[in-house]
């Protein structure tokens, strides 16, 4: 764990490069799995591929720039960003609301900007700025504040409506929360609160469409021609994969239409038809590599901010995960929410990206102080 | 800063976020174990059904449209029904070349530029192995010539389908309008999914109105396909869950009865059944076929309707905006008396012109010589203008359209056919806000005869005097008795709606109105006596004219003069027995002349037909449906 110490001449050229190397081997390995995965997925079309090469590249370069920011110049920059990016929310809202739709882009002349995907980053950092100097664990009243700096962005962006996104805010946010040393009983009061009031909201707050909605999202199967659609396709694929798979670019549920979405959210279908159990255990290992990495990361972490921001940021990893697979293999309601370095697409990507520059860079701008 | 440090303890923090890291990572191996179990569950334990459905056939999800619900009369004549046709439907996923496929196609049978448009629409719209329809209503022959060719056209078909057909056509076009193919920004705003496999929706009448009831649910099968796509057997199917049966109030013996006392006329006809809102009959003449509309109208056809200085498409019983005229009088003498402004004995001397003070202007009545002294049943009865200058004068604009607003002038009535318009009701903030300018006294007057910027639509006028025959029981008129589903015979009857009950200061006051009202009818000198001959009972009611143009203070209106454009508007409102009204019909003959020569006859008629003729058959109605 403490690679800080290790003298070898590779070590200390990537200290050099504020780069952690077993994070990277990580995040190198997911993409190469990705692309490799993409080229069957999109009808082995040489051109999607060297795309999402591209857009990896840029990903790593992003992650790359921000680890040589040192975690001190993050965190004077943090109630800017968050400030900016809370801004851009409610521009975003106000406009949707013009534009009377789905609003989740600002545009900004060349540049097209998505504010809710920078909170994904901004949303942690600054409830870890907020308990940065604050006794921990901390008091009600600065729970009740913290709990604010993530509830109104993960209201705003559900709001757009973007469920996807607004989980991982919602959830970086929480998780910010619990390594700041929230009380447990803190925790069961919230969750007691929020039965009666849900039970509350879905008796008197909601109309009758609203609620067969909500019945529709959370068993979408009962609308085969809709969103379940997808569920029964993709649990095909996966099922019909077995536990060696039907080998690479030998799936036949994704290459004959049926899979909607297999190259962007549902690309684990894909995966999992062709590679079976057996390659579905090696990702899921990779993946929790990844998260044990980014922990033991946040653990070394010297002062409260860098810790919490470290520590959200990968929880966030982990949500992604679990809720992209948990989607495509039917456990759980479809959300729109991509697999990480895996699905095609970019901008959740040069976010994800950037978090694990933030990593980084709190790994490797530590003193060689021993606290 | 320093404080701050101060307050933290270092190592307490770091062991509690170490314990806290170690439970985030037990919980990451839980969650990842968790999705690990499902997967085992999907790949290992249900792999054998899953390869199955995978393997050599693969599941489809085919949608199957629901039947439309139909749409009968109040005696259960049916209004909209659904005829099987034939349609020409192409499968994408089975054609190799499309351009080539419709090319050749288009050799067999005719396939226009807005049946090609429309394809390829459809087709970005549906899945790759369900049929998109090209031609809908193939003849018997471009049936056959289809077949014949069919071996060299792989991925077209022949199918039937239910087609919606209205055979009373214009007779019902502006009541239960039409349904047309689903158009681009609909598609925005339906279910996409309970719209799978539905072509058409309503566009405008009761069939866009109560489209969610008619629509109903789309079912689908699960089926297994081979690789080409076609259907190998059913594995599991839920059906469709038919649209709901709507059976209106509207009586087309009646509507049919009122449509043929216009004859030639261009106009608006309401008649509502006082006691429940339910609408009778609803006519604007002229109608159109509204199976034109159904398949695709053609540019040309639809360039003549919606150009044809007649206005077939203009719906004028809901849309129309006329000024009411003297159709209002009866209520504003009923808000004079109600308001403490006038006594039923009071008199006012009619010199055939009224002017106000400080002002030259002559306020003339349509008699040049005047109706002498007059109260207010004599007012009503002959129709006096200059009474009723007085008292709007007296009343003043904000009482006066305060009582007006009781009745329902210059808000919609709520009748359950979309597109209505909500008229006017002219008020002082109105007047600042639209035109800038201070309200004159001298509009308060001519709004006392229904003049001046006061708009009301024939169905408003209708719904006013069903309110006043009621005793001020202000209900929504409903176009929609009962609901039906199909599959279980249950009906629903939609109760009445009250929207108000207007204040009643004194009963007697209403019988007054009311008794000047059958004078106008049964009286020696009533404005409408001329429909009383071989009257069987007691019809209450009042002329108006509208005028289209106004005339200037030296002038003669003299009827011959003036092109048949720009004549008056005849109108008449009335309701029967006046003893136990059943009926409330308002009148409005375009460019019709006087209200009491031209619009209080149809009345007459219609009443005569629901009063009297009641027992009669639909065959009785001159008509057969088309």
């Amino acid at each position: 764990m403490n690679t800080f110490t290790d003298t070898s001449p590779t070590a200390l050229l990537a200290k050099r490069l504020h780069l952690d190397l077993p994070l990277l081997m990580g995040l190198l390995l997911l993409a190469g799995i990705g692309l490799v995965t993409l080229y069957s997925a999109g009808g082995q079309d040489m051109d999607v591929v060297m795309r999402q090469l591209m857009r990896l590249g840029i990903g790593f370069a992003v992650m790359f720039t921000v680890a040589q920011i040192p975690p001190s110049a993050l965190r004077r920059w943090t109630p800017w960003i968050y400030g900016v990016g809370m801004a851009a929310l409610i521009a975003v809202l106000v406009i949707g609301v013009i534009g009377k739709g789905a609003q989740r882009w600002l545009d900004l002349g060349p540049i097209r900007f998505q504010p809710s995907e920078m909170m994904k980053v901004a949303v942690p950092a600054m409830i870890a700025w907020y308990f940065a100097e604050k006794p921990l664990p901390p008091r009600l009243s600065h729970v009740f504040m913290a709990v604010a700096l993530f509830l109104v962005p993960f209201t705003l962006v559900a709001k757009q409506p973007d469920l996807g996104t607004a989980l991982l805010i919602g959830s970086a946010g929480g998780a910010a929360l619990l390594f700041a040393g929230i009380r447990w009983r803190l925790v069961g009061y919230a969750f007691l609160a929020f039965i009666p009031t849900a039970v509350l909201a879905w008796m008197y707050g909601l109309r009758e469409y609203q609620r067969q909605r909500i019945l529709m999202f959370l068993d979408a199967e009962s609308d085969p021609l809709g969103a379940g659609y997808h569920i029964i396709q993709s649990k095909i694929a996966v099922g019909s994969g077995g536990i060696y798979g039907k080998g690479w670019l030998n799936g036949t549920q994704s290459h004959l239409e049926f899979l909607p979405e297999r190259h962007t959210d549902f690309i684990f279908a894909v995966f999992g038809e062709e590679f079976g159990l057996f390659g579905a255990v090696l990702l899921l290992a990779v993946y929790f590599f990844v998260i044990w990495r980014g922990l033991s990361i946040s653990v070394n972490a010297q002062d409260t901010f860098t810790r919490l921001l470290a520590g959200s940021l990968i929880i966030s990893l982990l949500v992604y995960v679990f809720v992209n697979i948990g989607m495509v293999t039917g456990l759980l309601p479809v959300v729109g929410v991509p697999l990480p370095l895996l699905s095609y697409g970019g901008s959740s990507l040069v976010t994800l990206m950037a978090g694990f520059g933030i990593l980084m860079s709190v790994q490797t701008h530590r003193k060689l102080v021993n606290t | 800063m320093a404080r701050g440090i101060a307050l933290k303890d270092s190592s307490r923090e770091t062991s509690l976020f170490r314990a806290r890291a170690i439970l985030a990572g037990t919980l990451a191996a839980v969650l990842l174990l968790l999705l690990l179990s499902r997967l085992v569950y999907l790949q290992v334990t249900r792999h054998d059904h899953f390869t199955t459905l995978s393997q050599a056939n693969r599941v489809n999800i085919q949608p199957i449209a629901p039947t439309r619900g139909l749409i009968y009369d109040r005696n259960g004549l049916v209004l909209a029904e659904n005829l099987p046709t034939f349609s020409l439907e192409i499968v994408p996923e089975r054609v190799e070349d499309m351009e080539a496929t419709l090319a050749a196609i288009g050799r067999i049978i005719a396939v226009s530029e807005a049946d090609l448009e429309r394809f390829y629409v459809e087709l970005k719209r549906r899945r790759r192995f369900e049929e998109v329809p090209l031609r809908f209503k193939l003849s018997d022959e471009e049936v056959a010539a289809v077949a014949v060719n069919r071996h060299r056209l792989p991925g077209v078909e022949i199918s039937s389908r239910l087609s919606r057909h209205y055979p009373w056509s214009n007779h019902t076009s502006h009541i239960v309008g039409y349904v047309g193919r689903i158009a681009e920004p609909e598609l925005r705003a339906i279910d996409t999914s309970n719209y799978a496999a539905t072509t058409h929706i309503g566009k405008v009448g009761v069939e866009r109105s109560y489209e969610d009831a008619l629509h109903g649910k789309v079912g689908y099968e699960q089926v297994e396909t081979n690789a080409r796509g076609r259907a190998l057997r059913v594995l599991e199917r839920t059906p469709p869950v038919p649209g709901k049966n709507l059976h209106l109030s509207i009586d087309l013996r009646l509507q049919v009865a009122a449509e043929e006392a216009f004859g030639e006329e261009h106009g608006a006809l309401v008649a509502i059944d006082p006691k429940t809102g339910a609408v009778l009959a609803l006519v604007s003449m002229p109608g159109y076929d509204p199976n034109l509309f159904v398949n695709g109208i053609d540019a040309e056809t639809y360039r003549a309707l919606a150009d044809s200085p007649d206005r077939p498409l203009f719906n004028r019983a809901l849309r129309g905006q006329y000024p009411p005229g003297s159709t209002i009088k009866p209520v504003v003498g009923l808000g004079g008396l109600e308001t403490g402004t006038v006594d039923p004995g009071d008199h006012t001397f009619c010199r055939g012109y009224y002017t106000l003070e400080g002002d030259s202007h002559r306020y003339r009545d349509w008699r040049k010589g005047g109706h002498g002294p007059v109260n207010l049943h004599d007012a009503i009865n002959q129709s006096c203008d200059v009474y009723f200058y007085d008292l709007a004068h007296t009343m003043g604009i904000d009482k006066l359209a305060d009582y007006l607003r009781h009745f329902g002038f210059g808000a919609r009535t709520g009748i359950d056919i979309v597109g209505e318009a909500s008229g006017l009701l002219p008020t002082r903030d109105w007047k600042r806000k639209v035109h800038r300018q201070p309200w004159y006294p001298g509009e308060t007057l001519i709004t006392g005869i229904g003049q001046g910027f006061l708009l009301a639509t024939p169905l408003q006028l209708a719904a006013h005097v069903a309110t006043l025959s009621s005793g001020g029981v202000r209900l929504r008129p409903q176009v929609v008795a009962t609901i039906e589903d199909p599959a279980t015979g249950v009906q629903q009857a939609l109760s009445p709606e009250v929207l108000e009950k207007v204040p009643v200061k004194n009963p007697d006051h209403w019988r007054q109105v009311v008794a000047a009202m059958s004078d106008v009818v049964h009286g020696a000198r009533g404005t409408a006596r001329g429909i009383a001959r071989d009257i069987t009972y007691r019809l209450a009611g009042k002329t108006g004219t509208a005028q289209v143009f106004g005339i200037k203070q030296d002038e003669e209106y003299d009827e011959e003069k003036i092109s048949k454009k720009l004549r008056d508007h005849a109108l008449f409102v009335s309701f029967a027995p006046v003893d136990d009204p059943r009926i409330a019909v308002a009148v409005l003959v375009e460019n019709g002349g006087g209200g009491s020569t031209v619009a209080a006859p149809i009345a007459r008629k219609v009443m005569d037909r629901y009063l009297v003729e009641q027992a009669g058959t639909v065959e009785a109605a001159g008509e057969s449906p088309q």
